[in-house]
C-alpha cells in the first residue's frame, strides 16, 4: 500500500435530497517522499479533498489511508497550509509557529521549542520578522509563516492548498522557489493543490488534473521527468514541460466541455419536466401592464 | 496644520457648548413661562453651588459633596458590574460553544432579560434581607445580558480557519479555549462589557432610590422628598457625566483590543 491510498472516495455537501456530489470515485495513490500536485478549476473540489486528507471532513463513501492507517481525524502528522494563512493574529510570527511546536513536542524544554520555532522562521526568511504580528506582513509573508509553522510540527505529510492562490505573480515566483528548495531538503512527502498548471510541473514530480465539478473525480497522473533543481525561465522552452502542460490542459478543458454539456442536458430534461412554465406566466404579465 | 486645530475646536467644542447652550436656554423659558415649578438654570446653580465647589465634603450621611455620593455610586456599580462580567462572560462562551447549551438556555435567557431593575430590586431584598446586596445583585441581573450576547455573538463569529487550525494542532479544549476561542472573541466581548457597564451606571439610581442607600441616586430622591428640586437636576446631570465619561473610557479599551 502506498503512503496516502485514497479509494472510491465520495464526498458531497448539502442536506439528503439536495444534496450535492462534489467529489465522486476519487483515487488516488502517493509514495513517500513524492511531491505530488492536483491541478484543477477552482470550485472544483480542491478543497475539499484536503479537508478529507487532513481529517478534517470524512468522505461519504470510500476510504482514505495515510501512512497505512485510515485517517480519524486531524493531526499534526497531517500538516496544512491553508489557503488563506490562517494564522493567529493576536499572537506574533515567532508564537504562531511557536503554537505548533509546544503542541506537538510538549516534552522539549522551553528554550529548545523557541530555538526550533525560531528555526523554523528562520527558515522561510522571516527571521528579522518573528516579533511582527501577521497584519503587519504582506500576504507573501503571512504564507511563509504559515509554511513554517507546518514544517514546524514535523508532519510526515504535508498539504498545501493553493498556497500562492492570494499572490502576485512576482511573489508567487519567489515562494515557489523556496518550496522547490524546502522539498528538497526535507524530501518530505507534499500535496500541493494549485489551479496553475505550470506551478504544477515545476514543483511536483507528478501533476494530476482534477476535472470539473460537480461529481469530479481525478484524471490520469502524468510524471515530470524533468531534472531538479527546475528553472520556470528555462521550463518554457523545455518540449518536455510543454507536453506535459498541453496534455493536463486539454484533459481539464475536455472535462469543463463535458460537464458544461452535462449541465445544459439537465436543464433541458428540467424545463420539458415543468407544465408549460411559459404559458403560464404571460398572462399574469399582461395582468400588470394593463391599467 | 492651523486649520485643522480651528475645525477641530469648531466640531468638538464650540458646536457642543452651542447645543448645551440650547437646552439652556430652552429650560431657562420653560422653567419662567409654562413649568413654574421647575427651578431656573440660575436657581439651580445657586443651591447647588455648595455640593459642586467642594464636591468632597461630609457634613452628615445624607448631606455630602456630589463627588462624594458619587463616589458611593461608582463603588456599589463596579461590585455589581464585576459581578455581571464574572457571570457574564461563561455564560456567553457556553452560549458561542454549544448549541445543546443554547437550545437549553437561550430562551429563559431571552424571558429574564427584558426584566425592569425595579421589579428585581423586590426579589434581591427578598433574598438578602440587605439594600446593599439586593442592589448590588440588581444591578448584576441587569447589566449581565450585553455581555453574555455578545460574547456569544463572539464566539460564533471565530473564522472556521481559527477553529481549524486548533483542530490540526490537536489543542485540547481548554487551550482552544484560551488561545483561540477567547483571543478571538474578545473584540466583541469588550463591546458587551461596555454596553453592559452603561446599563449597570443606568440601574443605580433605580436600585438607590428604592433602598435609600447613600449615592447619586439615594440623594435624588431624598431631595425630592425634601422638596429640593434644583438638586433633582443635579444629578441628573451628574448621572449623565459620569455615565458618559464611563461609556467613553471603555470605547477607548474596546477600541484597543478591536485593533490588535
Amino acid at each position: 500500500m502506498a503512503f496516502i491510498e485514497l479509494s472510491g472516495v465520495c464526498k458531497g455537501y448539502g442536506r439528503a435530497g439536495q444534496r450535492t456530489a462534489v467529489l465522486e470515485d476519487v483515487n488516488l495513490s502517493i509514495e513517500q517522499g513524492e511531491l505530488v500536485s492536483i491541478v484543477g478549476y477552482s470550485g472544483a473540489g480542491k478543497t475539499t479533498l484536503v479537508s478529507l486528507m487532513a481529517g478534517l471532513s470524512f468522505p461519504d463513501k470510500g476510504t482514505v489511508f495515510v501512512g497505512g492507517k485510515p485517517v480519524t481525524g486531524p493531526s499534526p502528522e497531517r500538516g496544512v497550509v491553508f489557503q488563506n494563512y490562517s494564522l493567529l493574529p493576536w499572537l506574533s510570527v515567532l508564537e504562531n509557529v511557536q503554537l505548533a511546536v509546544d503542541q506537538v513536542f510538549p516534552k522539549l524544554s522551553k528554550e529548545t521549542r523557541r530555538a526550533r520555532a525560531m528555526k523554523f522562521v528562520e527558515m522561510v526568511n522571516l527571521g528579522p520578522a518573528a516579533n511582527k504580528r501577521p497584519r503587519e506582513l504582506s500576504g507573501g509573508m503571512r504564507q511563509r509563516v504559515s509554511v513554517a509553522r507546518a514544517l514546524s510540527m514535523e508532519p510526515e505529510l504535508l498539504l498545501l492548498d493553493e498556497p500562492f492562490g492570494a499572490l502576485d505573480a512576482l511573489t508567487r515566483g519567489v515562494l515557489q522557489g523556496e518550496l522547490q528548495r524546502i522539498s528538497q531538503e526535507s524530501g518530505k512527502t507534499m500535496l500541493l493543490i494549485t489551479n496553475d498548471v505550470d506551478e504544477g510541473i515545476l514543483l511536483s514530480d507528478r501533476i494530476i488534473p482534477l476535472g470539473a465539478g460537480p461529481r469530479a473525480s481525478l484524471g490520469p497522473a502524468t510524471v515530470v521527468d524533468i531534472e531538479r533543481p527546475r528553472e520556470r525561465k528555462a521550463l518554457n522552452h523545455d518540449p518536455r514541460f510543454r507536453a506535459i502542460r498541453l496534455g493536463v490542459l486539454e484533459y481539464l478543458l475536455e472535462s469543463g466541455k463535458q460537464k458544461r454539456a452535462e449541465r445544459e442536458a439537465e436543464r433541458a430534461r428540467v424545463e420539458q419536466a415543468k407544465p408549460s412554465p411559459s404559458g403560464a406566466q404571460e398572462p399574469t404579465q399582461i395582468a400588470e401592464v394593463s391599467p | 496644520m492651523k486649520k485643522s486645530l480651528v475645525d477641530g475646536l469648531i466640531k468638538y467644542l464650540l458646536l457642543p457648548m452651542v447645543g448645551a447652550g440650547c437646552v439652556v436656554v430652552l429650560w431657562a423659558v420653560a422653567s419662567s413661562s409654562v413649568a413654574t415649578s421647575l427651578p431656573s438654570p440660575l436657581k439651580t446653580w445657586e443651591v447647588s453651588k455648595p455640593y459642586i465647589l467642594s464636591p468632597w465634603e461630609k457634613r452628615g450621611e445624607l448631606d455630602q459633596g456630589i463627588l462624594h455620593f458619587t463616589w458611593y455610586s461608582l463603588i456599589r456599580v463596579a461590585k455589581g458590574y464585576a459581578l455581571a462580567v464574572a457571570l457574564g462572560t461563561p455564560i456567553g462562551l457556553l452560549l458561542g460553544m454549544s448549541k445543546g447549551f443554547t437550545n437549553t438556555f437561550d430562551p429563559i435567557i431571552q424571558v429574564l432579560r427584558p426584566v425592569s431593575p425595579l421589579a428585581w430590586l423586590p426579589l434581591g431584598l427578598v433574598l438578602f434581607h440587605k439594600p446593599e446586596p439586593a442592589g448590588i445583585f440588581t444591578i448584576a441581573m441587569c447589566s449581565m445580558w450585553p455581555t453574555v450576547m455578545n460574547t456569544a455573538l463572539g464566539v460564533r463569529s471565530i473564522p472556521q480557519d481559527y477553529i481549524n487550525v486548533a483542530r490540526v494542532l490537536k489543542l485540547s479544549p481548554y487551550k482552544t479555549l484560551v488561545k483561540v476561542t477567547i483571543p478571538a472573541a474578545l473584540p466583541y466581548m469588550f463591546t458587551g462589557f461596555r454596553l453592559s457597564l452603561g446599563i449597570a451606571w443606568l440601574v443605580i439610581v433605580a436600585a438607590e432610590m428604592l433602598t435609600g442607600a447613600p449615592g447619586v441616586g439615594g440623594f435624588l430622591w431624598q431631595e425630592y422628598n425634601a422638596l429640593i428640586y434644583e438638586h433633582i437636576i443635579l444629578c441628573i446631570l451628574t448621572i449623565g457625566i459620569v455615565g458618559f465619561v464611563l461609556d467613553r473610557l471603555m470605547s477607548l479599551v474596546e477600541r484597543r483590543f478591536k485593533a490588535a
